[in-house]
């Protein structure tokens, strides 16, 4: 075992891991927002948006991940350049890199899996509850905001806080389309050093970390919520 | 081939590349089998030892399910592909014998199938737990083996329990087995990036990709939900 490289890679690795955690926190945060939409269209909307909602969860959920990134990062970025106007724009520079489509795929991918956890949290609020939040003469989104959605993401906890750490794990599949994450620094080093399991290590040992202050932090917040069980 | 009509690119002779995807999601799905079948063995074994092993085993399961779960799958792939071919030619030429190469398929099969066994461990073990006690031990009072025990009482009283759980890892290995794609065999997301580079239709080509894929999950679906009726035949219903 030789770990004489960390010194000269601890910049790189710092950046890596940075990469990292910015695609964990953008496909998070984005994918949640977009999920929360996603679950309320399939609890109460009209029928056509119902199922629209339905058929995005299914393709997402249905598909690998890789396909989803490869099919925005080549297909679609193939396709981008055709746009009249886009080259020349402001947006290009950040159209161009395999960061923002990493971003864009994980989020979407994100969002399905997580719209199918508060699907079910949204509908197991109990509904005497909701009827009084409306006898109290509450508009529908001061009740959504006040009652239906924090309840619901309350008994959903647990399985958000799952979701997500299964979304730090895919994180490492950005490195396909050339985005210098974690993974793809400890695949450089191992290219320039020829060692093959000490970068692999480190980068693991990072992710089992951040792995474990997610579940902290999770848990932290969950029992912030005195709830009887 | 200067313009062919997208019906004439998916076509499943060549110059059309329907075939290679077929082919590519062929070899997907008896690589998702192997691991599957392997995973099922080697969780029904973890399981056991979990249940009723001694302390050091159940030990070293933990360390083993844990370690399996909290690892990106992407990098244990890669790790355990590198550690078992290493290992396995270190093993030969202990032996004297001469180097090997590793057989993409069989590689793609074991390195998924341990990467299975830990997720199996944990649902066999839960939908074992749920085997009312009541039922294991009127079997020992009628003098049942172990192995008999196993094979007659838990075994059939806990795939019910396991069903749901078994789906859901059956969708995720189908799904898995795309990150071999990285290790450079040919299934088929390799297929189509490869079809795909060759014609630079790449939007085409994996859209087509995530049809094939969405077919598989929904006859999965499809399946599992027959299959556990199956096993839940004679049951009471929940309501």
């Amino acid at each position: 075992m030789d770990f004489s490289w960390i010194a000269q890679y601890a910049p790189l690795l710092l950046s890596g891991a940075w990469q990292t955690v910015a695609l964990l926190v953008i496909s998070v945060v984005c994918g949640f927002t977009l999920a929360i939409g996603l679950a309320l269209a399939q609890v109460s909307s009209p029928r056509w948006l119902k199922l629209l909602a339905r058929g995005y969860c299914g393709f997402f959920r249905g598909t690998p991940l890789l396909i989803q990134l490869w099919l925005l990062y080549y297909g679609v970025g193939s396709l981008l350049p055709m746009v009249p106007g886009l080259r020349g724009s402001f947006l290009w520079p950040v159209l161009r890199e395999g960061f923002f489509f990493a971003a864009v795929s994980f989020t979407l991918n994100h969002a399905a899996y997580q719209a199918e956890i508060l699907r079910g949290a949204l509908l197991s609020v109990p509904k005497g509850e909701l009827e009084a939040g409306r006898a109290f003469g509450m508009t529908p989104a001061l009740l959504l905001r006040r009652i239906w959605l924090p309840r619901a993401i309350r008994t959903a906890l647990p399985s958000i806080t799952g979701e997500i750490v299964l979304q730090l794990k895919s994180t490492p599949l950005a490195f396909t389309v050339t985005v210098m994450d974690l993974y793809a620094v400890a695949y450089k080093v191992r290219q320039d050093t020829l060692l093959v399991y000490e970068p692999l290590l480190v980068v693991t040992v990072f992710y089992v970390c951040l792995t474990l202050i997610l579940t902290r932090v999770f848990r932290h917040i969950e029992h912030q919520v005195p709830i009887r069980r | 081939m200067a313009n062919l009509s997208y019906l004439e690119l998916l076509a499943p002779y060549p110059p059309g590349w329907g075939g290679v995807l077929l082919a590519g999601a062929a070899s997907t799905l008896a690589i998702s089998f192997g691991a599957y079948l392997t995973g099922m063995a080697l969780g029904l074994m973890g399981a056991w030892g979990k249940l009723k092993g001694g302390r050091i085993s159940a030990l070293l399961l933990d360390g083993y399910t844990t370690g399996i779960r909290a690892i990106p799958e992407l990098i244990l792939i890669i790790g355990l592909y590198y550690a078992g071919t290493d290992g396995l030619n270190r093993l030969l030429a202990g032996l004297g014998l001469p180097p090997v190469e590793v057989n993409g398929f069989i590689a793609a099969v074991a390195v998924l199938g341990i990467v299975q066994g830990a997720y199996m461990t944990e649902v066999f073990r839960g939908a074992i737990l749920a085997v009312p006690t009541g039922q294991i031990e009127a079997a020992a009072a009628f003098g049942m083996r172990p192995s008999l025990r196993f094979r007659r009482v838990i075994l059939p009283a806990m795939i019910p329990n396991a069903l749901p759980g078994l789906a859901n890892l059956w969708m995720s290995v189908t799904k898995d087995s795309a990150l071999i794609a990285v290790l450079g065999y040919q299934e088929l997301a390799l297929a189509t990036r490869i079809a795909a580079g060759n014609t630079k239709h790449y939007f085409l080509f994996f859209l087509a990709a995530a049809a094939i894929y969405l077919v598989i999950s929904l006859l999965s679906t499809r399946l599992f939900n027959l299959l556990e009726r199956r096993a839940r035949r004679g049951q009471p219903l929940p309501h």
